[in-house]
């Protein structure tokens, strides 16, 4: 066999998103979404929009078909398959047409615009964010967005520095990495393999100033001494698992209304072992079940809360020359930027499958007009399968 | 600075071939846009330290360049000519940096979208170029061997399942002398094809004794390179201002000297060394990847003829509670994760040969070391299915080049 790649770029895009959606309706038995005709299911009075939840999980960082929704894939995502799958809605062909470099991707999604800031700086978002926008329109106090990321560069993906938007008006974040290495400081443990700040590169960690008021925050606000914090830490085996630990206390302590949780575990794939990367898939899907059971046992989100799932993008296909397969996301191919979006919970339309291409930058407008805010300087579109 | 104004005094600081070959194409140069010189010029400013193939693909790029006439130069290049650079770029030192400029320059097209326009131009010129080649008989068919699961004692998965339909899979494999039948066969086409580098054996562990007609490189033998470059880059991070990508650009001007080589080995090899640690992600940490990684650059760098690597168990990754424990202690190996990391890399190795001339005439063999199973892939074995005929690793060579 000759390897060639001789698909166009839109031709492979259709091609991945269709095998994904045959897969789902084979083994989860789902359907299309053509043949659902009822009225959108979010269509909600404002008293329920008021108790609206959302909780977005950006399952990261970037997983392929092949190892995921593909039938070669599908022992490493038993939950979301058997459990989520069929309590969802899933978009098959979800586009990330911009740079896909996490804390930009992620950045792009929390905006709605493809950003085009530099992914390894520690600059705020170039547009407002969608934690802005919510807060702004909804009149909603900082305790009521929050953000959980993985790592020092995310520590400005909350908030814009845009005029009328910015500084003190966005989400709270929180970066669970980043407070367990400033609760073992000083202790005698090798915590440098952990701490590094990101797959993309290992070896250099953006410096944060404070960390006193970070540790006073945990104890005021997660209701967290540092010691129960640290001793806690010690059963879980994943930065991922820390967040998801984070992210159930915020839920309990909290209760934001706008819960963002970016998840970065399968990242590892950049050190080019293939079992680390399968081994960070099946967790994050483990990870992402339990949520969405902490969601519909939590009192405050259960009933009340969609939850989104989709990665940030996916990583390059085995076939490009350009690339070293799942190592890498840096070609920019089919399989680098085509995706897909899980939502479930509230309004969902359960078991349905959407072919319609959308893109990642569409969550922003449509969780705006399911939550009732307006996303003015986002690009992207609704998604009118949803609202 | 524009191509137009190359002089060659531009070409001061490049290696002596380099510069000789510089200053003879001048012309042909200067009529080539910026968004593509600085792709060419990455390539030949490391020619004094290129593999043979590599040379000659230089040679033939550049001499097919210099034979177009100007309506042919403004057909050839007309999308590269239509990218936009930024003015950071355009006064960039991209004739002394120029892979620091193609770094810098991806990551404008991805800032700017013009990424696609640019990979179709990059394919678009590569098409063209593939149509001027000469097919160059070689007598001798390529070979490719992965030998994986160094240690392991059982496994239950499914082996080979990314390379099972493209060849037959055989489950009664001797494995009696198993690494040393694979090896003898690599030499005996090494005594009868003398080119240099041509022939290659790669190890995740240490090498096992073969024949020095063979190029080798081995996991073991590098951990000294490994170590001094890792004290340098954790150096240079603690410096103020040390960001990615300036680690980068510090790391692509070492030489082998700078991390403790020996100045008496071949530089060729030695520069190919260096770069699998400076330029292979994760390839310092994991010896899966890093023969994963070197077979990968050999195949597209030196277009092995034969290539025999070896997997070894890498060592574990430490989950977060063990780190938190403070348990320290010897690195302990991950025999069956590291399986797993080889048979994707075998995967990897048999697509990366296929992308070399040849493909059609080329055979491949995996094999679970020790134990019975194999798959073998060329232009006579049955694809897709299974065999358990007695068999041992000398015939299968014979059987995937027939």
């Amino acid at each position: 066999m000759k390897v060639n790649h001789s698909f166009s770029h839109s031709e492979a895009a259709c091609l991945v998103s269709r095998t994904r959606r045959e897969f789902l309706r084979d083994a989860a038995g789902l359907v299309a979404g053509g043949a659902v005709l009822q009225a959108s299911p979010f269509a909600r009075g404002e008293s329920v929009r008021k108790k609206r939840k959302v909780v977005v999980v950006t399952f990261g960082g970037g997983a392929r078909d092949q190892e995921t929704f593909a039938p070669e894939g599908q022992e490493n995502i038993p939950h979301m398959l058997s459990e989520m799958a069929p309590q969802s809605s899933f978009f098959t062909h979800v586009t990330n047409k911009g740079i896909l470099g996490h804390y930009v991707a992620t950045a792009s999604l929390a905006t709605g615009v493809y950003e085009t800031l530099n992914n390894f700086a520690s600059v705020a978002p170039e547009h407002p964010t969608i934690f802005e926008y919510f807060r702004k329109e909804l009149k909603r106090p900082s305790s009521d967005a929050w953000v959980v990321a993985p790592s020092n560069g995310f520590h400005r993906i909350g908030e814009s520095e845009v005029r009328g938007f910015g500084p003190g008006q966005g989400a709270r974040v929180i970066l669970p990495k980043r407070l367990l290495g400033l609760a073992s400081a000083g202790r005698d443990v090798d915590l440098e393999h952990l701490l590094h700040d990101n797959y993309e590169t290992p070896l250099y960690t953006p410096v944060l100033a404070g960390g006193e008021v970070e540790l006073h925050q945990m104890e005021t606000i997660l209701k967290l001494s540092v010691g129960d914090f640290a001793s806690h830490a010690r059963t879980l085996s994943s930065p991922d698992e820390l967040s998801l630990y984070i992210a159930k206390r915020l839920m309990r302590e909290e209760a934001p209304s706008l819960l963002w949780i970016t998840m970065h575990d399968i990242d590892v794939a950049h050190s080019g072992a293939f079992s680390l990367y399968i081994d960070g898939i099946r967790r994050t899907d483990r990870l992402c079940a339990e949520l969405w059971k902490t969601i519909q046992t939590e009192p405050e989100y259960a009933g009340n809360t969609t939850m989104f799932v989709l990665p940030d993008f996916g990583r390059d296909s085995d076939f490009d020359a350009g690339g070293n397969g799942f190592q890498h996301h840096r070609t920019g191919d089919a399989a680098s930027r085509t995706t897909w979006m899980m939502v479930l919970g509230a309004g969902a339309r359960q078991g349905v499958v959407y072919d319609t291409p959308v893109q990642s930058i569409d969550l922003v407008p449509s969780i705006g007009a399911m939550m009732g805010f307006s996303p003015s300087q986002s690009s992207g579109k609704l998604i009118r399968e949803l609202v | 600075m524009l191509p137009r104004d190359l002089k060659a005094e531009s070409f001061a600081s490049y290696p002596p071939e380099a510069r000789r070959i510089a200053i003879d194409h001048l012309e042909t140069l200067r009529r080539l846009p910026l968004s593509f010189v600085p792709s060419l010029l990455r390539e030949l400013i490391d020619y004094d330290y290129k593999f043979p193939v590599e040379r000659s693909t230089i040679e033939k790029e550049i001499s097919a360049l210099k034979s177009l006439k100007d309506d042919e130069v403004h057909e050839w290049f007309t999308e590269f000519a239509a990218i936009s650079l930024s003015s950071s770029l355009t006064t960039f030192s991209w004739v002394d940096l120029p892979a620091q400029f193609v770094e810098q320059e991806a990551a404008y097209l991805w800032s700017t979208h013009q990424l696609d326009s640019f990979r179709k131009a990059a394919k678009d010129y590569g098409d063209r170029l593939e149509r001027l080649k000469e097919p160059e008989p070689n007598d001798l068919r390529r070979l490719g061997i992965a030998v994986v699961g160094r240690d392991v004692s059982t496994y239950d998965g499914l082996l080979f399942k990314n390379l099972r339909k493209h060849g037959t899979y055989f489950t009664s494999v001797s494995p009696q002398n198993g690494l040393k039948s694979l090896l003898a066969a690599v030499e005996k086409r090494a005594e009868a094809d003398q080119a240099r580098y041509a022939h290659w054996y790669v190890d995740g562990g240490s090498p096992v004794a073969h024949s020095d007609r063979i190029t080798s490189v081995a996991y073991d033998a590098l951990a000294p390179v490994r170590n001094s470059l890792l004290k340098r880059m954790q150096a240079e991070i603690s410096r103020p201002g040390m960001g990615p990508e300036e680690l980068r650009t510090v790391l692509a001007r070492l030489n082998p000297a700078d991390v403790g080589m020996e100045g008496n080995m071949d530089p060729v090899l030695s520069r190919f060394q260096l770069k699998l640690f400076t330029e292979g992600s994760g390839t310092q940490i994991y010896s899966t990847t890093f023969v994963q990684w070197t077979s990968r650059e050999i195949l597209r760098r030196a277009q092995a003829r034969t290539l025999l690597v070896r997997y070894a168990p890498r060592q574990r990754q430490r989950p977060l509670n063990e780190l938190l424990a403070g348990e320290h202690g010897e690195a302990e190996l991950d025999p069956s994760g590291s399986l797993i990391d080889a048979e994707m890399g075998a995967y990897y190795h048999w697509i990366n040969q296929q992308r070399l001339p040849g493909s059609e005439g080329s055979g491949f063999i995996a094999w679970f070391e020790g134990h019975n199973q194999a798959v073998a892939i060329g232009p006579s074995m049955p694809r897709g299915t299974e065999s358990n005929s007695a068999i041992d690793l000398e015939r299968l060579v014979s059987l995937v080049l027939a």
